[in-house]
């Protein structure tokens, strides 16, 4: 039964992991051809770093991620403790709004906000598709996924500690920030990591929010794809997923230093 | 407790004016034509499309049905091993979403193609003669293997995220109790999955069936989806909001329904467990 289910884990993982080995193979590959192997060749990795559709558009996805990530963990963050504040009905009301868009389908979520940035630019002539209409999309979208991860956080908190720290002489504002802020610090944290994964991958809302002004890499590829795909951006996806893997392993060594005992049920 | 309503005051405003506000432009479009007035010749030119809609709602159907069935083993596994193995199993599941969607996909291009590395292979160890091939590219199951490979990271996490909850206790009682592999399966941990397996089948459902960039990578241009569909109407030459619109509107209707259908089921299905 053991080797049976490591057999299958193995397969899985090969399926998951197939297309991304090819991927990192090819970047290094001395001609363009995506399944002609030509030999090692670094020369797609200097064509990167004088590509420049590739890097404004690294530049736009990493500088719409960073902005939407903090705008939307603040406002995020906030609506999580307003809703365990207002009556139930609201309470209803406001969790509706927070579902829509991860119900929705992501390329309705996508159409809705172009019509209402097409809507605005014909009647105000303010609110041009580009850089800005991308950054408020985003902002929407990451939203909800701060408000679900810090409202368990806010469920678990102890009620008094809040109210002890206002009996203890604290004002209101620096009671939240020094008794409530750092008991719900790991829900604001996982809500912005994971708002920040969420604009960087981000490709259909973004092809119908950002004009032709500026493209995120998700967009820039798929104007590429309809073209050829050009081997340098395998090479910058090599990179990029070369240092996401570093940080998992550093932050996952830094688990295993700082916490020597592992508590954790084991079967 | 904080007295803080004014709190969510930026949450409502911003989510009225992005999300609520949209929808409703949304249907106003789907219900107006060109000069804004009031019309259901949108609705009913989508009749030309039911063909499309069934398509794609079949082939999401098939892609979250292979997607249940190989994660629930996996993520069953996962949720058994030791604390660190199951930390580890986790993060190779989750690394590939990392890695830009649009160029995974397009990385199996490689792999599926004519003279891709699948049919190579299968020339060198022989089952193919030399110029001949297998045509893996361009076909619907192409589509939904595409539809797997990106959307099975979602069924195998909230999956995981309730199987890790079951007690091994509650198992080891049923095999005392004499139950066999198969009655330990259907009668405890079917039972227990069950909020897991509905989550990550609206997860992995709802992204397939609206999906139009896998059809257009693996699928070639014959097979039109919805979501090819409602692109055409809303990006370049032949443009149609309105139309667009409405299309948009009948695939959120279609996946609430399918939604409904899914809770129906899983009400049913308790109902029997228990």
């Amino acid at each position: 039964m053991k080797t049976l289910s490591r057999v299958y884990n193995g397969i899985i993982f090969a399926f998951l992991y197939a297309p991304i080995l090819v991927l990192i193979i090819f970047s290094f590959n001395d001609s363009k051809s995506r399944v002609v192997w030509n030999g090692f060749s670094l020369r797609w990795y200097e064509a990167l770093f004088q590509n420049d559709e590739i890097l404004s558009a690294l530049w736009v996805t990493l500088s719409i991620a960073i902005v939407a990530t903090i705008v939307s963990t603040i406002i995020g963050t906030a609506a999580a403790i307003g809703i365990r504040s207002v009556n139930s009905k609201l309470r209803r009301v406001l969790l509706a709004f927070n579902n829509l868009p991860m119900v929705n389908p992501e390329i309705v979520t996508g159409i809705a906000l172009m019509l209402l940035f097409v809507f605005i630019y014909r009647t105000t002539g303010l609110l041009q598709p580009g850089y800005f209409t991308l950054l408020l999309s985003h902002i929407t979208f990451c939203i909800p996924y701060v408000v679900l991860q810090v409202m368990p956080k806010l469920r678990q908190l102890d009620p008094h500690l809040y109210e002890a720290a206002v009996d203890l002489g604290c004002r209101p504002f620096t009671a939240f920030i020094r008794a409530v802020l750092p008991q719900i610090m790991p829900g604001i944290i996982t809500g912005a990591l994971m708002a920040f994964t969420m604009s960087l991958d981000d490709f259909v809302i973004s092809l119908f929010t950002s004009g032709e002004s500026a493209q995120n890499l998700s967009v820039t590829i798929y104007a590429m794809v309809k073209r050829r795909v050009t081997p340098e951006i395998n090479t910058l996806s090599t990179l990029m997923f070369g240092a996401v893997l570093i940080m998992l392993i550093l932050v996952n060594v830094m688990q295993i230093r700082s916490a020597p005992k592992d508590k954790r049920r084991s079967s | 407790m904080m007295r803080s309503k004014t709190a969510a005051a930026p949450f409502a405003l911003w989510m009225t004016l992005f999300t609520v506000i949209p929808l409703g432009i949304v249907l106003w479009f789907a219900f107006t034509d060109e000069q804004g007035q009031f019309t259901l010749s949108n609705l009913s030119s989508i009749g030309e499309y039911a063909g499309t809609f069934g398509l794609s709602i079949f082939l999401g159907a098939i892609a979250t049905v292979i997607c249940l069935v190989l994660a629930f083993p996996l993520a069953f596994t996962i949720s058994r091993a030791k604390g660190r193995k199951q930390q580890t199993m986790v993060m190779i599941i989750m690394l590939p979403m990392w890695m830009n969607f649009l160029l995974r996909t397009y990385a199996w291009m490689s792999l599926l193609e004519n003279n891709g590395f699948i049919n190579q292979f299968l020339r060198v160890i022989g089952v193919l003669a030399d110029g001949q091939s297998v045509s893996l590219i361009n076909t619907n199951g192409a589509i939904v293997l595409g539809m797997v490979y990106n959307f099975l990271p979602f069924m195998v996490l909230p999956l995981y995220s309730v199987m890790v909850k079951i007690d091994n206790s509650v198992i080891e009682a049923a095999q005392d109790l004499g139950s066999n592999v198969f009655q330990v399966f259907g009668r405890v941990v079917l039972p227990l999955s069950l909020p897991g397996m509905l989550s990550g089948i609206t997860m992995v459902f709802v992204p397939a069936v609206s999906t139009f960039v896998i059809t257009k990578l693996l699928g070639g241009s014959k097979t039109l989806m919805i979501g090819d569909a409602i692109e055409t109407m809303f990006i370049g030459q032949g443009a149609n909001y309105h139309v667009g619109a409405t299309l948009s509107l009948v695939l959120m209707v279609l996946i609430l329904v399918c939604m409904a259908i899914t809770g129906m089921v899983d009400k049913e299905g308790e109902g029997d467990a228990a």
